[in-house]
């Protein structure tokens, strides 16, 4: 029991990430249809420069700001000098650009840093708390209570304020928001920055548990597109329950079956997702108008 | 003298500079990187098919390479295969593979493709670097020799090692080049290609475009396996990096940059990415850096490829 106990909490913990990275895809492809696989890189870069800017001796929090803000405007850039150019191309070419991206800030990652593996202290200390006769890091409690406070605050914005109701307007339909007067670019810029922000700071909570290289941002990539696909495409408590269930997903298949190919899990449930139920837990059928 | 067809055109290009520039080379080195050049060709007209004609993308194709190439290390050893055979078997495994997973996929909208064969292309990888007592792990494995070079030899033609892989490839290219050339032309070709523009105006005029693209998915992935397996044939050895997610990358950019859309712009696209880092050995440590920034301004300056663009500016100048 306690073993099973232990794997939901380690399960919750990545859950939260890829719960975080699902809800970055989410915010962006309900803005623009553009599926971002940068997103991953987000992630990467938020635990990298936090890690460079407190191994160069800034203070944890203010080292987790920076990341956090150049990785927001690394998001802004990449919209505006490589996705609004190629407005209107097809799918294909938007994908190609987005894993250009991806694969660019990898190589960039690897010449500004290094190709080593990296971490920081956990915020609140290194003691496990003990419930229930299984342990969880207190870092761990960042994580999950980071993704909440992050899905808390996301739907006060798209609710409760002009701007998240301009954004919701935009993804409804772009044309009318257009016609309404709302800025559908500066929706987009803005769409990036929040989305590589949540990315980055994905990154900053988690490192101190997964640790951090260059290469980490595919799979997060990968994970929280499962993630939002599972939960329904471009519905937000989708992606934040869509998230959890794949972290939990690959914590169990990492206690019960195998801890090698745990990664796995997560394309097995993209395929099974894709063959029974595509439009995931929360979505509707989709239609699409010519 | 009558016009050549585009086809026939594209084929003499590619036979004459297969023959011509070996007597250009310097060295016997340079049979080698043409043998690569060949080979990531060949795997390149695959994505041609995939995403020049039907609009599709897969980012794990390395995936099927890797299938390929340990399909030669492992089929003669554990199954008594010959290594030409043991390509055959990589090629059918890597066709039913991408008909399992292409099929509940393709009735889907462009990014799942790309979501799943990313997460496919990821697992093949990671199976070859974890099961080290089949695969030897991420040291790599031995593959036998295809021993046809020998045969030659009875026969009177004395080729070098590079040599005969050079020519070896360079034939295998030609008829990859051929069947995707006649596709192009033929119906099933057509109906690819209408997909590429609209896959709903396609659907309207009676084309079965989950079918058609699943086609396209499970013939370029044939592609990119017999690629696999004739660079495990060829260096006798083969480590996972060949199923790694850059290599998957590297093909899609080779196509996009030289132009996706055309055979010999896919090709020329191979030519120029095999090239470079030989030529400029610095690059290697930039490698993803170049792959990335290529990818990303031949989609937003040049989308139809280096190629085609070239001989449209040519040919709007002629005329």
């Amino acid at each position: 029991m306690s073993e099973l106990l232990q794997f939901l909490f380690s399960g919750l913990t990545v859950g939260a990430v890829y719960a975080l990275v699902a809800l970055g895809f989410t915010i962006i492809y309900n803005a623009s249809d553009v599926v971002n696989f940068a997103q991953g890189e987000f992630v990467m870069l938020g635990g990298m420069v936090t890690w460079f800017g407190h191994a160069a001796g800034l203070p944890l929090p203010l080292a987790a700001l920076v990341a956090i803000l150049a990785t927001a405007a690394l998001g802004v850039a990449i919209n505006k000098l490589a996705i609004e150019p190629a407005r209107g191309a097809p799918v294909v070419s938007l994908i190609i650009i987005t894993i250009g991206a991806s694969v660019f800030l990898q190589g960039a990652a690897q010449l500004v840093f290094d190709k080593q593996i990296h971490s920081f202290p956990a915020f609140s200390g290194d003691t496990p708390l003990r419930i229930g006769g299984a342990t969880i890091q207190p870092q761990s409690l960042w994580v999950i209570g980071g993704a909440l406070v992050v899905f808390a605050g996301l739907w006060l914005f798209f609710t409760r304020t002009l701007l998240g109701r301009a954004v919701l307007a935009t993804s409804n339909n772009r044309l009318a928001a257009q016609l309404v007067g709302i800025n559908t670019n500066f929706v987009m810029t803005l769409s990036f920055a929040l989305s590589a922000g949540i990315g980055a700071l994905a990154g900053v909570l988690a490192t101190p548990i997964t640790l951090t290289a260059y290469n980490v941002g595919i799979g997060f990539a990968l994970k929280g597109f499962a993630g939002a696909m599972l939960g329904g495409m471009g519905n937000p408590k989708g992606a934040l329950a869509g998230g959890f269930l794949i972290g939990l997903i690959e914590a169990l298949t990492a206690g019960y079956l195998s801890s090698t190919y745990k990664e796995a899990a997560a394309f097995v449930v993209i395929l099974l997702v894709l063959f029974f139920m595509p439009q995931g837990l929360f979505g509707r059928k989709s239609t699409e108008r010519v | 003298m009558p016009r050549l067809t585009a086809k026939s055109a594209t084929l003499l290009v590619l036979a004459a500079l297969i023959a011509v520039t070996p007597f250009f080379f310097p060295s016997g080195y340079y049979y080698r990187v043409g043998a690569l050049i060949f080979v990531n060709g060949l795997a390149v007209t695959g994505i041609v098919i995939l995403t020049g004609y039907a609009g599709q993308i897969s980012l794990g194709h390395a995936g099927f390479a890797g299938i390929g190439g340990y399909a030669c290390a492992l089929a003669p050893t554990h199954l008594g295969l010959h290594p030409s055979l043991a390509g055959v078997l990589g090629a059918v495994i890597s066709a039913v593979l991408a008909y399992l997973v292409g099929r509940p996929i393709l009735r889907l909208r462009g990014y799942y493709l790309a979501v799943a064969t990313l997460g496919f292309g990821i697992l093949v990888a990671m199976v070859l670097n974890n099961e080290r007592a089949l695969t030897g792990g991420p040291d790599g494995i031995a593959v036998p020799e295809l021993g046809l070079r020998g045969l030659l030899k009875d026969w009177g033609l004395d080729l070098t090692n590079g040599q005969f892989w050079y020519f070896f490839c360079g034939i295998v290219l030609l008829i990859g080049a051929w069947i995707a050339l006649n596709l192009h032309q033929s119906p099933g070709g057509r109906a690819l290609r209408a997909l590429h523009g609209s896959e709903i105006a396609a659907g309207t005029v009676g084309i079965d475009v989950a079918r058609v693209k699943l086609q396209a998915f499970v013939i370029s992935a044939v592609y990119a396996s017999v690629a696999g397996s004739l660079v495990a044939l060829q260096n006798k050895f083969i480590t996972p990096d060949i199923a790694g997610f850059m290599h998957s990358i590297e093909m899609v950019t080779m196509a996009v940059l030289g132009g996706a859309g055309s055979v010999l712009g896919a090709i020329f696209g191979a030519g120029i990415l095999t090239l470079l880092p030989q030529v400029l050995t610095v690059l290697a440590e930039y490698e993803q850096l170049v792959l990335g920034l290529v990818m990303m301004l031949v989609m937003i300056f040049l989308r139809e490829g280096l190629l085609p663009s070239v001989l449209r500016k040519l040919r709007g100048r002629g005329e």
